[in-house]
């Protein structure tokens, strides 16, 4: 059975937001890592890149699969992960602590179209 | 096929001061490419091998002998059409009267000109069709030269909002790349449990900005889709055009003609369908072939018959898509393979391939889970192990469809597709074509039990396949994550 | 029964009755009559061996084979004769795709062999495991550069690349929405000013040259790379790939992508094609490349093996979001380009393109002398040159075919122009005899 945090923001294409304050941690969740299987690379954006919720930012790639990462906030890119450059299956090890971007939110209230973790784990059922 | 692994690469055979090739001396004196300052020269040094000719001979007939193709054994690799390579095509190919410049000017090269000529009249009748071009390098290359032409017909009507193309969610994964490349969006229609065309889901999605809509009859569960005519009715109603995938065209050959079914643009690959070798993957051949009112359209240039054999180039073409006339090699052993079976045999291909893959998919279905239970065609997809024989667990103790493929080699047959199409989870896709006796089928059919048998008693032991080729499972994970792509890089 | 069916009627009858249906027409039961070809196709009844060799070799016959001094993409260079030999081994040519990387080593380490082969030639970290010819190789490539910049789709041609180079890319740009523009030529090479103009507008993702270009002339690249850099845009080099032995390469020039033919590397012209494109890289914008790619890896015992790689990069995963369409290449003349440099070596490279500068500098100067041709350029060439006739150059090209010869290609937009080639296989005879042919000729 897939780990769903609690306090966390959920998009239907499995990718999570954490936000602190102004910022919001970006990844995707241990369903989709599980999902995925072997992850060998994570195709990131660059630091002040602008995204915009619902569209895409990247790609999870496994050895025979590949995901593209769907934004479920929008704002800038502030940070990336530089961890996953070398070590792509950190993913796989812990999902929800090897976030994947890290965005200055643009407008909190997109978050309320998110899931919460209730409402997550019954779709991932 | 060789057991023992070879494995040697040729920079580790090379020794400095060794040559394997002759050229005689230069004749003209006075002319240095190393005195000419006029242009900058290569600096580094190349990591060209040297090497003697028999080193070389053997090196790459050691490596020959790690290999499998059709030649070595049965290859019922689905959707792939592996069938017998004749051996009088590849003598033809390379009769010297071939070898000659591209740029010959027609009246030296009629014998090519004809010959590229009656194979586009021949497939233009077997396809039901107007008229072909023998350009496209590949079946992709096809798609994406009778996608452009699809778009070049809008466009010489001024309808320039068909910008979208309808695409089943079973497709090969080529369609949309194709369309994509194309500058069409794709969207997909549903399919229904049986792998065939949602009449009903299509609906909707026709309009005004839909350019036309691209399938595989059968289609990729070796299914023949029995709406087709209405299909292409809607289509061709809301003002798009459909689109044929000819990779599956091998069961319909004298039977039931594309054209017929209503299709407007198709390719056909003559690397499966008409019998040329894969290579190890390409070089194959793509010929696209239209409707009437279409033919203005196909790429440039085209061969014409006025009197003798002439190349000509519309502006009405979508434009080149190609350095020359294509795979002309791959071209010449089609020809030879349309002559020798003639109209008589071309039909007998396709029904016999649909005999031999619905004979193992009876034979099997008593150990294999069959999903959809009906006369298929040249293919079937099995959907892994029955559950008696360990499929249906999805854990890491029961035997996957990888685990069966990989197992099949130890016993000197290809593997299947596998996991394609993706409408099911353990897809083992299976096309034996007509050229594989009876005796072949069973000797493959008993061992596909023996095979779920062994699932059953030790999984452990098929898990771990295959224990006799030349080389163990590979590492896949690490090739990616530790990429090494050339020899220097080892 | 058929020689290729090795069904016999009892065969046939056991298998339909393991099926349950009665007749081979009764497996088609579910078409719909009205689409059915209710008729015997319309073609030629099927032919014994012996006629369907005669009918081809008839066709052969009907073509007459011209000493070639000719090029345009096409070269005639020598093939030892182990070459095709080694490419008859059916284990190789009737293998597919080595999906099954167990029983596919053969395939999977040529084609490895011919990656490390063309990343050498072209002075490039990577290639893949080819595409279908120089043309569609250099149309890649400018697809590349557009997905590699993200949000740029303006790429640079130069106007002096090979015409039919140009022509492909212009069809490939106009559906895949891909402004292409043209970088104007100057004195036959690639005018750089104009380049810089071009490129300084910010907005370019890549510049595409050809080496040697449309009119066989060297042209030098000195600052491109710095400039596209500079700008954010990448450098694509399109060389005849024989000439990547002795011409500064494109890893030296800089370059970001290095595509071509590889036909000059021991490939008969065969009127066109099965030939084989290259396209090379560096290892940075792997995931943006097309094709399919090997590479190393272990196995279960840890001996070094070789697989397909890189896959999640590729349509039959990606589908449209693939970086190609493409999924088999030309896989099988990797063969011949690997087979063919193991042979030649560093030196027989070399040799092939010293013999084929010295052929091509004498029939130049000899054409001069006959007082029937005169310059057009000044720059340098290798093999090949263009020059103007002195008259009608059709009638002339016409002329000399009757008499055996290919007198190179009509120079496209200049008047009166033929590009003429030659190679190591052109003997100081041949050129002797067809220049004394061509001072009878009357224009």
């Amino acid at each position: 059975m897939a780990k769903v945090i609690e306090g966390l923001y959920y998009a239907e294409s499995h990718e999570y937001v954490r936000v602190e304050g102004e910022f919001g941690y970006i990844g995707i969740t241990d369903y989709a890592q599980d999902q995925l299987g072997n992850v060998v690379y994570v195709d990131m954006p660059e630091v002040d890149d602008e995204i915009t919720a619902g569209e895409e930012f990247g790609a999870v790639e496994s050895v025979k699969a590949a995901s593209d990462l769907f934004s479920p906030v929008s704002g800038t890119v502030v940070e990336v992960n530089e961890a996953l450059e070398d070590e792509p299956e950190l993913i796989n090890k812990d999902a929800f602590a090897n976030w994947i971007i890290k965005v200055e939110l643009s407008d909190k209230s997109e978050l309320d179209n998110l899931m919460d973790a209730k409402a997550y784990e019954a779709i991932c059922k | 096929m060789n057991r023992t692994y070879y494995g040697k690469l040729i920079f580790e055979l090379s020794k400095p001061g060794r040559v394997g090739y002759s050229l005689p001396k230069c004749e003209f004196e006075g002319y240095s490419l190393n005195d000419d300052k006029a242009f900058a020269k290569r600096e580094s040094n190349t990591l060209l091998p040297e090497c003697d000719e028999l080193t070389v001979v053997r090196h790459y007939t050691n490596m020959s002998n790690n290999n499998f193709g059709v030649d070595t054994g049965f290859y019922p690799l689905g959707s792939c059409t592996m069938k017998y390579n004749p051996k009088l095509n590849e003598e033809l190919c390379q009769l010297p009267g071939f070898n000659i410049h591209p740029m010959t000017p027609a009246k030296y090269a009629q014998g090519s000109l004809k010959l590229y000529d009656e194979v586009q009249k021949t497939l233009a009748e077997i396809a039901g069709l107007s008229r072909f071009t023998l350009n496209p390098y590949a079946g992709a290359h096809g798609e994406l030269t009778g996608l452009m032409v699809i778009r070049s017909y809008h466009i010489s009507r001024g309808d320039t909002a068909r910008t979208k193309i309808i695409v089943p969610d079973s497709a090969h994964g080529t369609n949309p790349a194709s369309a994509a490349v194309c500058g069409l969006q794709i969207v997909e229609v549903k399919s229904l449990a049986d792998g065939t065309v949602d009449v009903e889901a299509l609906k909707p999605l026709l309009g005004p900005d839909i350019a036309g809509m691209m399938m595989t009859n059968p289609n990729t569960l070796g299914l023949f889709e029995t709406k087709i005519p209405e299909i292409a009715r809607l289509v061709h109603e809301c003002g798009g055009l459909m689109y044929y995938d000819g990779a599956n065209l091998n069961p319909m050959l004298g039977v039931c003609r594309p054209g017929d079914m209503g299709f407007d643009v198709m390719h056909i690959n003559l690397h499966k369908t008409f019998s040329t070798p894969h290579g190890g993957g390409g070089p194959g051949s793509g010929p696209v072939g239209v409707r009437k009112g279409l033919e203005q359209f196909l790429p440039n240039p085209m061969v014409r018959q006025i009197d003798n054999y002439k190349l000509a180039c519309e502006d009405s073409s979508l434009g080149y898509i190609s350095y020359f006339l294509g795979n002309f090699g791959i071209i010449i052993r089609a020809y030879a393979y349309l002559l020798s079976l003639g109209k008589e045999n071309i039909p007998m291909a396709g029904k016999l391939s649909v005999l031999n893959a619905n004979y193992i998919k009876e034979s099997l279905r008593s150990h294999y889970k069959l999903p959809i239970d009906t006369v298929c065609k040249h293919e079937f997809v099995f959907d892994g192990l029955r559950e008696e024989y360990g499929g249906d667990h999805h854990d890491a103790e029961h035997v996957t469809t990888l685990d069966v493929a990989k197992r099949l080699l130890d016993y000197g047959f290809h593997a299947p597709t596998i996991y394609f199409p993706l409408l099911f989870h353990e897809a083992l896709m299976i096309e034996p074509t007509e050229t594989e006796s009876k005796e072949t089928l069973d000797d493959f059919i008993a061992v596909m039990k023996k095979i779920a048998e062994e699932a059953k008693a030790d999984p452990q032991m098929v898990k771990s396949a295959p224990h006799s080729t030349p080389v163990r499972r590979m590492d896949d994970v690490k090739a990616v994550k530790e990429p090494k792509f050339t020899f220097k890089a080892l | 029964m058929y020689k290729y069916f090795p069904h016999t009627a009892d065969d046939v009858q056991q298998m339909l009755d393991v099926i349950g249906v009665r007749s081979l027409d009764d497996l088609y039961a579910e078409i719909p009559e009205e689409i059915k070809l209710h008729r015997e196709l319309d073609l030629p009844s099927a032919k014994s061996e012996e006629e369907v060799r005669d009918i081809i070799q008839g066709l052969a016959a009907q073509n007459k084979p011209l000493v070639c001094f000719a090029g345009a993409g096409s070269y005639d260079h020598y093939t030892p004769s182990v070459v095709p030999f080694i490419a008859s081994r059916s284990e190789f040519s009737t293998s597919y795709t080595p999906y099954q990387a167990e029983i596919s080593q053969g395939t999977l380490q040529y084609i490895f062999e011919y990656q490390t082969l063309m990343a050498d030639l072209t002075g490039m970290d990577i290639s893949n495991a080819s595409m279908y010819d120089g043309t569609t190789a250099t149309a890649e490539a400018m697809m590349m550069c557009v997905a590699a910049a993200k949000k740029r789709n303006c790429v640079l041609v130069s106007a002096t690349i090979q015409p039919a180079v140009l022509a492909v890319c212009k069809t490939y740009a106009k559906f895949h929405g891909i402004d292409l523009v043209e970088v104007p030529e100057k004195d036959g090479l690639t005018d750089k000013d104009a380049a810089r103009q071009l490129i300084e507008a910010d907005d370019v993702a890549g510049l595409i040259v050809g080496q040697p270009n449309r009119y066989g002339l060297i042209e030098d690249f000195t600052g491109l790379a710095d400039l596209c850099h500079e700008h954010k845009a990448l450098l694509a080099i399109n060389t005849m790939a024989s000439a990547l032995a002795v011409l500064k390469t494109p890893g030296e020039w800089g370059a970001d992508i290095a595509c071509g033919d590889a036909q000059s590397l021991g490939i008969p012209m065969g009127f066109g094609g099965p030939y084989i494109g290259y396209l090379c890289t560096k290892e940075a914008l792997v995931r943006k490349m097309p094709g399919r790619l090997v590479g190393a890896t272990t196995d279960a015992d840890g001996r070094r093996t070789f697989v397909l790689t890189m896959q999640a990069r590729e349509q039959h995963i990606r589908r449209e979001k693939a970086t190609s369409n493409i999924c088999t290449a030309q896989g099988f003349m990797c063969l011949y380009v690997a087979c063919y440099l193991s042979l030649m070596g560093p030196k027989g490279v070399r040799e092939v393109n010293e013999q084929s500068y010295a052929s091509a500098h004498y029939l130049h100067d000899e054409l001069l002398k006959t007082g029937k041709f005169e310059k057009v350029f000044d720059a340098p060439f290798l093999n090949e040159f263009t020059l103007r006739v002195n008259g009608d150059s059709r009638k002339l090209r016409e002329a000399l075919a009757e008499e055996g010869y290919l007198l190179g290609v009509p120079t496209l937009f200049k008047e009166n122009c033929l590009t003429i080639a030659s190679t190591e296989r052109r003997t100081k005879q041949e050129i002797d005899n067809m220049i004394e042919r061509i001072k009878t000729i009357v224009l």
